[in-house]
């Protein structure tokens, strides 16, 4: 047995490891040929970590002879390459991390650790996880593994197609606007954003501290119910941690929602939605509706005003968080530098690609004497609206269901050069990252061409196990999540 | 040595205006970037493009809304206050472009 393991899930190798069926090092090596067969075509990795996966997988064994499995032990998880591991270079998609090599590990990356996981590698990304394309990465795009020519999405777009390509069995990522959702929709996989908070981000490399969150990228939604167990929970080293159990969140996966009162924002099903999207939603509500859950409309007025709040709030945090790529305590810096200011200047210039160049700017402008009411000031009211919005909105049902992208993968270098038309591919992601709700993308369908379709699920703060049971209930009446992608 | 004055300039008015060449010039030099001179133009027309669509914010009547720097209601997190390990020295330094001694080296700041 080994040659296909690589395509299988989670939980589907943990009962094989525990009946002794197959070896951690058996799933390693799989991954590992997985990688080496199709990775020039794909590009889902910055790198790949061999030598560490086959210690860890050796490890992995010993653990798993002595009987001390978890359902993490000897998995193969990619890791989003803006998580800090100690000792394993940790880019952030950019220049100016090329060369750095943390000191320390992320509070997530020690929990799988503790697991008894294996590190494949650190996946792709936009660079400082500022993108929706993977096209901003300093190493380069990800393809997608759908359609080649096509983008995976972004900013996590890297894990999002190394576990559609079985490049891995499950990865992270992190999501600021959608960055985990819109991925794992355009690439035909399950990502979850959980409620912030839920998840440490101590040694997650900061973009926008008010919106960052670490979540899983998996195969199907029994699998995200595993690894969400695994990396949430309260951490005295994010201040920001919600002090709050962590629930058994595989013991929520009921295959019924009898009862469930799902809410439709009449806002989203507009004309800029691709009508065979509105299609694939429209069935899986009516799919929904079949399993017993009760679908009413709801309103959410202010969400048609998500992206500009985030296009001012996440540049406006972010040109702060960016402040310390200064040259000086690690990242890159100019040559020869003329005095201190030319040093700032240069290594920032040189270092930053052209997209993090314009956030910092648009966050400068925002925070910038005189213009700070009228954009930052404003963004975070209308932040507030949005917040009671969906505080309205969950008075009146348990959940909300939304598409997760309104267009389906567009054409690498599509909206390269229109950076408004690609802000605007987060439509339905941003609001829950504005009001810190947890959100779910699972697939829903298949466009005629072949490229996946995504349905959101959004739920109340801290009601991860309402969001896993009704995305779990859909995928048992569906075979969505059991397609493979063909031209890798 | 020459000193940079970051300028007022009619650039601070009441009513937010397009971003003209001169701001981005500005706002980059508060944000230590340098935009050279062929990508301002490019530079200005994309941030130009940004803040139009941000002008739809203005239409929402917010007196009286208190801004939300957080989505979670966060109450302050208060730990003991007790020595725990920290990085060594030389693993602080491990990633800097230049060190001395147990030092961050930087271009010289005062001239003497």
């Amino acid at each position: 047995m080994g040659d296909n393991l690589a395509a299988l899930t989670i939980h589907e190798l943990h009962d094989l490891l525990v009946k002794r069926s197959i070896s951690a090092r058996d799933i390693t090596e799989s991954v590992l040929e997985r990688i080496a067969a199709v990775e020039d075509r794909v590009h889902a990795y910055i790198t790949v970590l061999a030598d560490t996966a086959r210690k860890q997988a050796a490890q992995a064994d010993a653990r798993i002879a002595r009987g001390e499995a978890t359902y993490l032990t000897g998995i193969p998880v990619a890791l989003k390459d803006i998580l800090c591991t100690k000792g394993i270079p940790t880019t952030c998609g950019s220049k100016m991390l090329a060369n750095f090599v943390p000191p320390y590990d992320a509070t997530v990356i020690e929990k799988l650790q503790q697991q008894g996981a294996v590190f494949i590698g650190k996946t792709s990304m936009d660079e400082f996880a500022m993108g929706s394309s993977n096209e901003t990465s300093f190493f380069g795009p990800v393809h997608n593994p759908w359609d080649l020519s096509r983008v995976p999405g972004g900013s996590s777009g890297g894990s999002a197609a190394a576990v559609a390509a079985d490049e891995c069995i499950a990865a992270l990522g992190t999501d600021t606007g959608g960055s985990i959702r819109q991925p794992a929709a355009l690439c035909g996989v399950v990502g979850m954003k959980p409620t912030y908070g839920r998840v440490s981000r101590y040694g997650l490399i900061a973009f926008a501290s008010s919106l960052d969150q670490i979540g899983p990228i998996t195969k199907d939604v029994t699998d995200a119910a595993l690894l969400l167990a695994c990396i949430s929970g309260h951490d005295d080293r994010d201040a920001t941690s919600i002090d709050a159990p962590v629930p058994d969140y595989r013991s929520a996966l009921i295959p019924h929602v009898r009862g469930m009162k799902i809410g439709i924002p009449t806002e989203c099903f507009h004309e800029g939605l691709d009508p065979e999207i509105d299609a694939a939603v429209r069935m899986a509500l009516e799919v929904l509706r079949e399993q017993g859950a009760e679908i009413r409309d709801v309103s959410l007025p202010h969400t048609r005003y998500a992206v500009a709040v985030y296009y001012l709030i996440a540049p406006a945090e972010a040109s702060s968080n960016l402040a310390r790529y200064d040259g000086v305590a690690y990242g890159f810096r100019c040559d020869h530098p003329e005095d201190l200011q030319d040093m700032y200047e240069r290594t920032r210039s040189e270092g930053f690609g052209s997209e993090v160049k314009r956030r910092i700017m648009l966050g400068t402008y925002a925070l910038s004497a005189g213009y700070y009411d009228a954009y930052y000031k404003k963004a975070s009211q209308v932040r507030t609206l949005i917040r009671r919005d969906f505080e309205n909105a969950f008075a009146q049902c348990d959940l909300i269901i939304t598409p997760t992208t309104p267009t389906p993968a567009f054409k690498l270098g599509e909206k390269l050069d229109d950076p408004l038309s690609m802000y605007l591919s987060d439509i339905f992601t941003i609001p829950a990252n504005l009001a810190g709700l947890p959100g779910i993308s699972l697939p829903c369908g298949f466009t005629a061409s072949g490229l996946p379709i995504g349905l959101q699920i959004i739920g109340n703060v801290l009601q991860e196990e309402t969001v896993l049971r009704c995305a779990y209930c859909y995928e048992q009446s569906t075979a969505w999540h059991t397609r493979k992608p063909l031209c890798v | 040595m020459e000193v940079r004055i970051l300028l007022p300039e009619p650039f601070f008015t009441e009513v937010p205006v397009k971003i003209t060449a001169h701001d981005v010039v500005h706002v980059a030099r508060l944000a230590r970037l340098h935009i050279p001179d062929k990508e301002i133009e490019a530079m200005t027309g994309q941030l130009n493009a940004i803040l139009e669509y941000f002008e739809t914010l203005q239409e929402i009547n917010t007196t009286d809304i208190p801004p939300s720097t957080h989505a979670v209601a966060l109450t302050n997190a208060f730990r003991d206050d007790r020595c725990s390990p920290s990085l060594a020295p030389e693993e602080a330094l491990a990633n800097a472009p230049e060190t001395e001694q147990s030092y961050f080296k930087v271009p010289k700041i005062i001239e003497t």
